[in-house]
């Protein structure tokens, strides 16, 4: 009898274990009863695994990741700021730059004056120069003519006068005077002044 | 999955909380706390993305970033601004721990969305660690920066006397409150819209009013890629705000 209720008992513990593995397997797409949220069952589990992600993203979090990109956008500012200041400094270099320029041009202006001053002077000496040479022979060569030209009047003056004695002596003498050389000289000498000249 | 099985047996059936089952990954036993389930393959792949957007994507440490490493810096300027802005300078020593908690719910409830996806910050059990874990640590950093100082904050200097422990009752109550608020939030949240998202999957199953349904998973999708970038942006703007009360308790 014992024997008996034994297998019977290892039976209905068997299919009473079967049963409950059947259950759980078929809990796996059993759906839902209530919330899930709030199976208590559950929450052990999921506050054990959720601390250690946790943990490990914080570790890796504050130690990895945020002094990395801290660094490299700390590092991107300065290269802004160190390429804003090269900039800066590019744009004094192109103004100075430009007013070396602006100075260079004025100078050439200024030495091109300059030089075409010293030409006009050197010019203006030789052409003064060459005036002087040429106011000089000129005023030879007037001399020399105005030389002729007193030459050729005193001989007409004189030739004139000779023939104006000669006929004044002819005409005394027609007229039946006594030719005084002196006074006709006189008479000649006074009529002819102011004829001449 | 489970919806669409169910659908093929009984003309319409939904099943919308299926999706957050807590499962063992290899075994159909039980759940210990040991046990490697989806929350604990799901935790592991946002730290894995995580790790992939945070670390791998910044390893070039580029003056111009690449596209990954222009995310890393967005994510980090907008939490760093954040702390700054809200929690003062003096709040930016916690900054890794307030960047921690924004890329794990960000990540969390991005990868949520992928389909057949578990998504971890739906669970109260999760969001609760998280909420506690700002409450305790404010509450303690509190206490050690401003000692009894800290308590200023329950006792409204800028009422008048008379109503001043009234105000006390209510801020102590608001005080603890907050994990409570802090924590349902984002688990609601995460809950009502993938549970939605289910249901309008379930009436895809009736012929007539698939192409509305479908369209209307559409559209909650779309809103809940929304709702899963803002509830994170919240989850990391209060604890700031918490951070703050705790640094300058003084109203």
């Amino acid at each position: 009898m014992i024997s008996l209720l034994e297998v019977a008992a290892t039976v209905a513990a068997d299919e009473y274990t079967e049963s409950v593995a059947s259950s759980v397997a078929y809990g796996e797409s059993e759906t839902a009863t209530g919330l899930p949220q709030l199976d208590l069952s559950t929450f052990g589990n999921q506050i054990f695994w959720l601390i250690i992600s946790l943990l490990v993203l914080y570790w890796v979090v504050a130690k990895i990741a945020l002094p990395r990109i801290g660094a490299v956008l700390s590092d991107r500012q300065g290269a802004i700021t160190g390429d804003l200041m090269a900039a800066e400094e590019f744009k004094l270099k192109a103004k100075e730059a430009e007013a070396a320029y602006d100075k260079a041009l004025a100078d050439a202006r200024a030495e091109a004056g300059k030089i075409v001053a010293a030409n006009r002077a050197e010019i203006q000496k030789d052409l003064d120069a060459a005036i002087a040479h040429a106011d000089a022979e000129i005023a030879a060569r007037a001399s020399e003519s105005e030389g002729r030209i007193r030459q050729i009047r005193d001989s007409a003056d004189s030739d004139a006068r000779d023939v104006a004695r000669d006929v004044a002596a002819e005409l005394v003498r027609a007229f039946g005077g006594t030719t005084d050389q002196a006074a006709i000289d006189q008479a000649v000498d006074r009529r002819m002044k102011g004829v001449l000249q | 999955m489970a919806t669409e099985a169910q659908g093929e047996a009984t003309d319409l059936s939904f099943h919308p909380m299926d999706q957050f089952i807590v499962r063992p990954l290899f075994s159909d036993g039980p759940v210990h706390w040991y046990t490697p389930t989806n929350v604990t393959l799901w935790l592991f792949l946002i730290v894995l993305a995580t790790l992939g957007l945070l670390v791998l994507g910044t390893r070039g440490r580029a003056i111009v970033p690449t596209r990954g490493q222009s995310i890393a810096e967005m994510a980090y300027g907008l939490v760093h601004k954040m702390v700054s802005d809200i929690a003062g300078k003096d709040g930016l020593k916690y900054f890794p721990y307030v960047m921690t908690l924004f890329m794990f719910i960000v990540f969390a409830n991005f990868l949520g969305l992928l389909p057949m996806a578990f998504t971890v910050t739906s669970h109260i059990a999760v969001t609760g660690v998280l909420a506690l874990s700002v409450f305790l640590t404010v509450t303690a950093i509190g206490f050690i920066k401003n000692g009894a100082h800290f308590l200023d904050l329950f006792w409204v200097r800028s009422a008048p006397l008379a109503i001043r422990p009234v105000l006390a009752v209510i801020e102590v109550i608001s005080y603890f409150v907050r994990p409570v608020s802090h924590s349902i939030r984002l688990a609601g949240n995460m809950i009502a819209g993938h549970a939605v998202i289910k249901v309008f999957a379930g009436f895809a199953a009736i012929a007539a009013v698939a192409p509305v349904a479908i369209v209307a998973v559409v559209g909650m999708y779309a809103f809940e890629i929304l709702v899963a970038f803002i509830q994170a942006y919240v989850f990391t703007i209060l604890t700031c705000v918490y951070l703050k009360d705790a640094l300058h308790p003084s109203h």
